[in-house]
């Protein structure tokens, strides 16, 4: 069974959880029915160095000012799910009462999609005690490590004129314009936009993913490297996908209106990562899948 | 052949005439108007309007169009919902045509074999047989000419009006609108010339789609199967779309329109059905004629037009900052939320004497 046939192949290795183990264990038998919550498919990103373009907007000497890029570190491999949370997976949440029920659109193994950054983190929440293990939402850094070659970060204006700040907004109009990008606001089923360098599927295709980074505002210091001030709005958390944007807390449908200039997300889905306890080896963790395989079923 | 139809619509057009004018009165203007020039004019698709002259070059004339309808399919938002549409020339709304007052409107209104519903004209700036609805009326296979004389300068809504299923018709997407210009071309209150660099034509819809069970929208596969369905949603008068130019978003993005510092904008802004209030997002109307007639002196400086159902009216406006614009119905859930938005880019240098952001966002100094 799974375990046996687990690769972990360097960078992205599909790793099916505890939980996963009991899901597939579950048809041998009834003496298994009350199997606990299975466990989300993850894959396991190599740790890496990477050059990222800060969310939240920036001024420096009172002008709007492209994001600053710094360098980050993710030191240890990060788990995350594979695929988005799937409405199935969702719904039994809502059915122990413990979320509230999502706009969802489509049917069959697709991700949930209209729910908000609360619903995510309830869902974190429910499916962390469901699974006594810690899952949460990304961070921004952490997801766009995930992403990779498909991270995009904010759509930025090509040209900044400190005479004319229509330049900007004509700019950034133009530059969503030039992505075409038709809406695309089906659901569709899990997998169909494909994995990416690390493994890790549909990243970018028509569901964005909350993250658990607040939006922030900071005014840039003269050197233009580091934050003079910086306010941070947690009422408002920054959303990734085909590109990467913000949404208030309680925004459950993304593409609502049209009126406000902007390239709006087809839908609002998200993943979950699981909070490893400390660096962990390769080894160390087929030792706990094995353990805890042996405490399940005492194989 | 003369079949019974033919026979029936000439009848009307016969006692129609006679009604309407003595018949010596009718011989002369008739060999009067066939010796006047004739001017073929292609129409152009909504937002845009065909080529014409602001100031009329010579005397009245004959202008002639030719619409053909086309029933069809169209899909009015970006979730792929379907009206089964009825439209003037292809588009929703049906293309502007211009004439100059004193002039004869002729137009040519084919309605292919391939449509299911006979159709017809009911042109508001026209005089007598129900705007021209009584003379128009084709059925699938056939086509009509119908010429009218215009009489008022103004912007005027015209749409089609078959007996007993007008409105259906026209929230399917039969409307469009005609604008006679005063032969002298536009002037302000005090009686001076204005003229407009650009012309953008915004036909506003609004659309009843009904819904499933479920919530979701319904696709039909012919008009027939909607109506039933379609004139429940009518009757709630809650339409589930409020659109410019046929569909969400068809006047943003790639499609937005287009603009400079110092040029001044004309939109004509028809709604053949229900009330609306156009409002451009940092400008202005600088001259409006809300109810669309040029005989009226133009409002100035308003900040909200109201155009009424059945109606349309104009507004001028000369830009003064560079930037996106939003053109709203200032209902602004309708705007947002059912679709009646539409973009301007207007390129140009920023006037910091007219707005500055004197500081930007910042934390709030505490002391
Ligand atoms: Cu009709």
């Amino acid at each position: 069974m799974p375990v046996n046939t687990l690769t972990l192949i360097g960078s992205a290795a599909a790793i099916m959880t505890a939980g996963a183990v009991a899901l597939l264990n579950w048809t041998d038998g009834p003496k298994h029915s009350q199997a606990r919550t299975p466990a989300a498919i993850t894959v396991a990103a190599a740790p890496g160095l990477f050059s990222h373009a800060e969310p939240g907007e920036f001024l420096m000497n009172e002008r709007p000012v492209p994001a600053p890029r710094k360098r980050v570190a993710i030191s240890q491999p990060l788990e995350i799910m594979k695929y988005q949370v799937s409405l199935d997976e969702y719904e039994r949440c809502v059915s122990l009462g413990a979320c509230e029920a999502a706009d969802a659109e489509g049917s069959g193994d697709v991700p949930v999609t209209g729910v908000s950054y609360l619903d995510a983190e309830a869902y974190a929440r429910w499916y962390s005690e469901a699974t006594g293990e810690t899952w949460r939402l990304p961070t921004d850094e952490e997801w766009a490590h995930a992403a990779s070659e498909r991270f995009r970060s904010d759509i930025e204006p090509l040209e900044q004129d400190a005479q004319n700040p229509a330049r900007a907004w004509l700019s950034s109009y133009q530059r969503e314009v030039d992505l075409e990008r038709k809406a695309d606001p089906v659901p569709r089923s899990r997998g169909s936009f494909g994995v990416n360098s690390k493994g890790v599927a549909d990243i970018a295709g028509n569901v964005w993913e909350w993250t658990s980074t607040c939006y922030a505002r900071v005014t840039m210091a003269a050197d233009g490297k580091a934050a003079e001030t910086s306010i941070e709005n947690c009422g408002v958390h920054v959303v990734e996908g085909f590109h990467r944007t913000y949404m208030s807390n309680f925004i459950r449908d993304g593409k609502s209106g049209g009126c406000a200039v902007g390239l709006p997300p087809d839908n609002l889905g998200f993943r979950l990562v699981r909070e490893r306890p400390a660096a962990m080896t390769i080894a160390d963790f087929q030792a706990q899948i094995r353990r805890l395989r042996r405490e399940m079923f005492g194989a | 052949m003369f079949t019974r139809r033919e026979a029936l619509i000439g009848a009307v057009v016969a006692a129609a005439a006679a009604a309407a004018i003595p018949a010596f009165a009718a011989q002369a203007q008739t060999a009067d108007i066939a010796a006047l020039p004739r001017q073929k004019v292609s129409l152009v698709a909504p937002p845009f309007v065909h080529e014409h002259d602001q100031v009329a070059n010579g005397g009245p004339k004959v202008v002639e169009f030719t619409m053909k309808i086309e029933e069809k399919p169209i899909v009015i938002d970006d979730e792929g919902t379907t009206l089964r549409g009825m439209t003037f020339n292809g588009s929703i709304p049906g293309p502007m045509m211009v004439v100059h007052e004193g002039d004869y409107l002729e137009l040519t209104l084919v309605n292919p074999e391939t449509n299911e519903m006979p159709h017809n004209i009911d042109f508001h700036a026209a005089t007598g047989a129900l705007g021209g609805g009584a003379l128009t009326h084709v059925n699938p296979g056939e086509q009509v000419t119908l010429r009218f004389k215009a009489t008022r300068t103004g912007t005027f809504v015209y749409h089609c009006a078959p007996e007993g299923m007008i409105p259906w018709h026209v929230v399917s997407g039969m409307s469009g609108t005609v604008m006679v210009l005063p032969r002298e071309g536009l002037k302000n209150e005090k009686g001076e010339p204005v003229r407009y660099d650009k012309i953008f034509y915004v036909g506003e819809n609004e659309f009843y789609i009904p819904r499933d069970e479920n919530g979701k929208y319904k696709k039909y596969e012919s008009l027939g199967e909607s109506y039933d369905d379609t004139l429940k949603v009518m009757r709630g008068l809650i339409p589930t779309h409020v659109v410019f130019n046929g569909k969400v978003g068809s006047l943003t993005g790639k499609n937005a329109m287009t603009a400079k510092v110092g040029e001044t904008v004309m939109i004509v802004h028809s709604q053949a059905n229900r009330d609306t209030r156009p409002h451009l997002i940092g400008g202005h109307g600088d001259y409006v004629w809300e109810e669309g007639k040029f005989a009226n002196p133009p409002a100035k400086d308003l900040e909200t037009w109201f155009i009424r159902g059945g109606s349309a009216g104009a507004a001028l406006y000369t830009f003064l900052q560079p930037g996106v614009y939003a053109y709203v119905n200032h209902n602004l859930i309708e705007a947002v939320e059912l679709g009646a938005t539409a973009h301007f880019t207007v390129e140009g240098e920023w006037n910091d004497d007219l707005m500055k952001q004197v500081d930007a966002p910042r934390p709030i100094p505490m002391n």
